[in-house]
């Protein structure tokens, strides 16, 4: 089961819940159960935010595959420089 | 209706040129767009970064606040005359070339022929500079990849080396 | 996927060779974005608006058409207008009808220098006269110039479309605040109640500018068939590709992007600015036309780093350790929304564990140039707030500022303010590195104080492409697509010799262009090294399996039997017959054809960078002029590939670091124009003004990465304006927070105290 961190400003989107337990295989099929759990949810979550998979951030994760006890957060996208 | 364009003969790297330009076309101009040395570079047009940086007689100027039409019967040296000729054919590079690349004193290298222009100035009236002078000896030139260290460390080793070669009599 | 290396020595990586295209770059050979000339060529300029704020009720281009000389007019109607949408190039996704209008305004103006329109003529002179027969009628309307008035909800609004985004319920009236975020975590409230010590702030920065010395440049080049060709100074030609075609109507596959030598970018290039306008003016004139920006137009008109507001409360128990933190950031967008608020909002902490925290990040909207990435976007500012009030709680608990940070420090697994869990970070190697450093313990003279500050960067991944082609004398072709912008050239040939094991000198390096480089995201995000190098990594293995199996087949053995050692295939077993690079290269094509190794990737596995910074400050009593007297930069690299390149961007990173403290800001009059668009008076660092800038390199190998690379270009701009802060807080007592600290500031915060102690003393 992956445990996901739902952002602050969704979790009313997802009945107040800070954290969901989802079993799915990559990201995409983790929005999916997402939105099948809560409509709009897993739309507002592919939208505009980045993803950490394990610590590790993934701009555009689409297919990243999920591990039994992965750690998923969403985050804002970040612009770098240099 | 545009002015009637001039004429101009100098001497560029230590060859006779002629040129033609606009009453109000700069040295820098001239040398980019009518003498097709593009490795003088403008970053700013006003005087404020170096990076047109060329010898007009020996001296130190800013390329963009000189106007193309008072070359005539001068000698500029540019980045592309820097390095020494060998065998009357293609130039090898010279000493400050060389401690430039060494140093890794250039990172993207819109600044360096600015730079390398300055320092070859500096080190022609003072051939044993403090790193003070060094400074001070191109704070005309804005370079914004480096933070300046490893160019003053290219430029004290080129000083040393000059030095050396002088005193030794050459190869 | 990349397989990581077992810890070793390495026998070229590490080593400081000559980049492979130094020549060309000492002796003016190197082409940057305004050195290309095309037969034919049209000079391009383009009309900008005098007003911060106003409608465009009117463009009348006729007379300009109509004057002898001009082949091309184009204003912002000409094109199409994309709908509301993202997409197109990496990191942070691109709203493409912002992205159109401020290229080529449509209804409305939004700062002063916003393009308008744009020509093309036989010279340079017609193109500016042509500028002036351009009659535009605006509606001027009150500009909102600061982040006050963006924050009021009666400002006038610039975008009628623009609703706060993050505010439940979806607010019903419009906005200059274009996003609210959010960031959590416990039980702040309890945490000041526990807390021994409570500081706060609030710190204030002003625009600067990515200070590039080239400024923006292309030459577009229409072909018969519809095509379009487009050389410029980018951080990001596939990204222009994108843009371009975008912005123009064409499908990607049209349009070629051959990127120029770069003359710096920091963040600056990785947007378009002249580049759709020169390639719609080509378009319609039919010819090539070149378009480069003046360095007054740089200054207004690119993408400058947000000016910045951010309040901050930090508790802490006896021990140092921090339990609470509560924080407001406030970024000037600019014309357009996003600003790197919320990276600075993650970033303000990163670099410790913290219990309990609630940050508040806004991106507001003014009628002002739109920002862009500056190296670490959105961290400096947040580290100037956080860093500076950690020295005042330390000076609050007794504690030592080091010794507090490293009570507080992130470790392995430690989790981040902005979510997820560390994994291997070399945070504590760089602190205690500076503890022991002899510049933590030397003596300070008369008027001098000693500051330290930290920093972090995520660095980024993303994708690159690479491929490395055998070359029918045994020298080496490999080819990237990511601009060369700090000789990243050296790199990656270090690394390509690494697994073929022979000399950097048989591989040329390539930067080419959108048709014959693969796919690769931008030169940015500290990714080059990281990215592009595993990409040149796995095409190097790619191309040493195929050597193997290529002599296998030759020597009529197991490919298992052959491992490549020393340039050259070797038998396995110690005996047998050796085939050298040259060889299998020399008889390539008779033996099953050409050898080539190719990798296009998503890397994983981004480390992020630390750093650890002491400064020594002197401070002028009589002027509050500051002098950076000493300066040491700590820097977990990961591994350095090239050590002088590693340093050479710690380096320039700090400098620039030191612009932002001490001198550099826009300075904007009533009216939204700016006061300083010249390098005279946005005065950056000149070799007089620093000291040579001491570097040591901590490498925590990043385990994910094949040669263990983290990326190192950004973090070294995050600590220098707190670490100066901090510096002049102990030369003077006095705290600043309003940066730059420039002799005015820093004179009248000593006069008003002096006066103060006076006042008290009568």
């Amino acid at each position: 089961m992956a445990s996901v961190v739902i952002p602050r400003a969704l979790r009313g989107r997802a009945g107040g819940a800070e954290r969901l337990d989802v079993d799915a295989r990559d990201v995409r099929a983790l929005l999916a159960e997402l939105e099948r759990r809560f409509p709009g949810l897993g739309e507002a979550l592919a939208r505009d935010t980045a993803v950490a998979i394990d610590g590790e951030i993934h701009p555009d994760p689409l297919l990243e595959p999920l591990e039994p006890e992965s750690e998923v957060h969403f985050l804002p996208r970040v612009a770098g420089g240099r | 209706m545009s002015a009637r364009r001039l004429a101009v003969e100098a001497r560029v790297n230590g060859d006779p040129v002629e040129f033609l330009c606009d009453p109000e076309q700069t040295l820098l101009e001239a040398l980019r767009d009518e003498l097709g040395l593009t490795g003088t570079k403008e970053g700013c047009g006003t005087g404020d970064c170096g990076a047109c940086s060329v010898l007009l007689d020996g001296a130190l100027v800013c390329s963009c606040l000189v106007l193309a039409a008072e070359a005539e019967g001068r000698e500029v040296r540019t980045v592309e005359g820097l390095a020494p000729r060998e065998n009357g054919g293609d130039r090898s590079l010279g000493v400050l070339q060389r401690k430039f690349l060494e140093h890794a004193a250039l990172q993207c290298g819109i600044c360096t022929p600015g730079f390398l222009v300055a320092a070859d100035a500096l080190l022609a009236r003072n051939a044993d500079p403090s790193e003070s002078e060094v400074r001070y000896g191109i704070s005309g030139n804005l370079c914004r990849c480096t933070g300046y260290d490893k160019i003053v460390r290219a430029v004290l080793d080129a000083a040393v080396e000059l030095r050396r070669a002088k005193a030794g009599g050459g190869a | 996927m990349s397989e990581p290396s077992e810890p070793r020595a390495f026998k070229w990586v590490g080593q400081r060779i000559v980049r492979p295209d130094g020549a060309d770059k000492v002796t003016g050979r190197a082409a940057f974005g305004a050195d290309r000339r095309l037969p034919g060529m049209l000079h391009g300029r383009v009309l900008r608006s005098p007003h911060a704020h106003a409608r465009i009720l009117r463009i009348d281009a006729s007379a300009a058409r109509a004057l002898p000389g001009v082949k091309a007019v184009v204003v912002g109607a000409d094109l199409p207008l994309p709908r509301r949408e993202s997409g197109g190039g990496g990191e942070s996704p691109v709203d493409y009808r912002d992205l159109a209008e401020n290229v080529l305004a449509r209804d409305k103006v939004l700062y002063v220098g916003h393009a308008v329109a744009a020509v093309a003529a036989t010279s340079a002179r017609t193109a500016e006269q042509a500028l002036r027969r351009i009659a535009v009628a605006y509606e001027p309307l009150p500009p909102v110039l600061d982040l006050e008035r963006g924050l009021d909800p009666d400002a006038p609004v610039l975008h009628d479309h623009l609703f706060t985004h993050g505010v439940e319920p979806r607010p019903t009236r419009p906005s200059n605040v274009a996003k609210r975020t959010l960031l959590e975590r416990g039980d702040v409230e309890a945490g000041f109640a526990a807390a021994d010590a409570v500081v706060e702030g609030e710190f204030r920065t002003e625009t600067v500018h990515q200070g590039y010395i080239e400024p923006h440049a292309a030459v577009a080049e229409p072909a018969q068939d519809g095509h379009l060709t487009v050389w410029c100074c980018t951080q990001g030609p596939f990204m222009v590709r994108a843009h371009v075609a975008k912005l123009l109507g064409l499908p990607i596959g049209h349009v070629k992007v051959i990127p120029s030598e770069i003359g710096g970018g920091f963040g600056g290039k990785t947007t378009v600015y002249v580049e759709p306008i020169a390639a719609a003016l080509a378009q319609r004139a039919g010819r090539p036309v070149r378009l480069v920006m003046s360095r007054e137009d740089v200054f207004r008109a690119s993408g400058p780093a947000p000016a910045s507001r951010i309040r901050l409360r930090v508790g802490a128990r006896r021990d140092g350790r921090i339990v609470a933190v509560d924080a407001s950031l406030a970024y000037e967008a600019g014309a357009f929304p996003g600003s790197p608020v919320e990276a600075g909002a993650m970033c303000l902490l990163a670099p410790y564990d913290v219990e309990a925290f609630r940050i508040e990040a806004l991106d507001v909207c003014v009628n002002k140039a739109k920002t862009t990435a500056y190296r670490a976007p959105g961290a400096p500012m947040a580290a100037f707030a956080a860093e500076s009030l950690l020295d005042e709680l330390a000076a609050k608990l007794g504690l030592d500022p080091l010794e507090l940070r490293l009570r507080n420090a992130a470790k392995k697994d430690t989790r981040a303010a902005y979510g997820p869990r560390y994994r291997e970070i070399g945070f504590l190697e760089t602190l205690e590195a500076a503890r022991a450093h002899p510049h933590w313990s030397a003596p300070l003279g008369a008027n001098e104080g000693r500051g330290v500050a930290c920093g972090f960067w995520f660095n980024g991944g993303q994708s690159s492409s690479a491929s490395v082609a055998l070359n029918e004398d045994g020298t080496l072709s490999l080819v990237a697509g990511t601009p060369d912008i700090g000789g990243s050239r050296a790199s990656l040939a270090l690394m390509c010799a690494e697994e073929l094991d022979v000399d950097p000198a048989r591989i040329r390096p390539v930067i080419a262009d959108t048709e014959t480089a693969g796919y690769s995201d931008m030169t940015g995000g500290s990714r080059v090294t990281f990215a592009t190098g595993m990409a040149v990594i796995e095409a190097t293995r790619a191309l040493v399996r195929q050597l193997r199996e290529r002599a296998a087949k030759l020597l009529d053995v197991p490919v298992d039997e052959v491992v490549w050692k020393e340039g050259a295939a070797q038998p396995a077993g110690g005996t047998g017959r050796i085939l050298a690079l040259e060889e299998l290269a020399r008889d390539a094509l008779r033996t099953g054809g050409p050898l080539v190794g190719q990798a296009s990737l998503t890397a994983r596995g981004v480390g992020p960078a630390f750093a650890t910074h002491l400064v020594d400050v002197s401070v002028d009593p009589d002027t509050g002029k500051v002098d950076v007297v000493r300066y040491t930069a700590i820097q977990d690299a990961g591994k350095a590939i090239h050590p002088s390149y590693v340093e050479g961007q710690m380096q320039g990173g700090v400098v620039q670091g030191i612009g932002w403290a001490l001198n550099e800001e826009y300075v904007f009059d009533a009216k939204g124009q700016l006061a300083n668009p010249g390098f005279l008076d946005y005065r950056m660092p000149v070799a007089l003004d620093v000291p040579m800038i001491d570097t040591v390199i901590v490498e925590v190998p990043n385990p994910r990465h094949p040669h263990g690379v983290r990326g190192v270009g950004e973090v070294p701009i995050v600590p220098p304006i707190a670490a100066i802060a901090n510096a002049i807080h102990a030369a003077t007592g006095l705290r600043l927070r309003h940066a730059p600290f420039s002799p005015p500031r820093v004179l009248e915060a000593l006069l008003t105290r002096t006066s103060g102690l006076a006042r008290a003393a009568r």
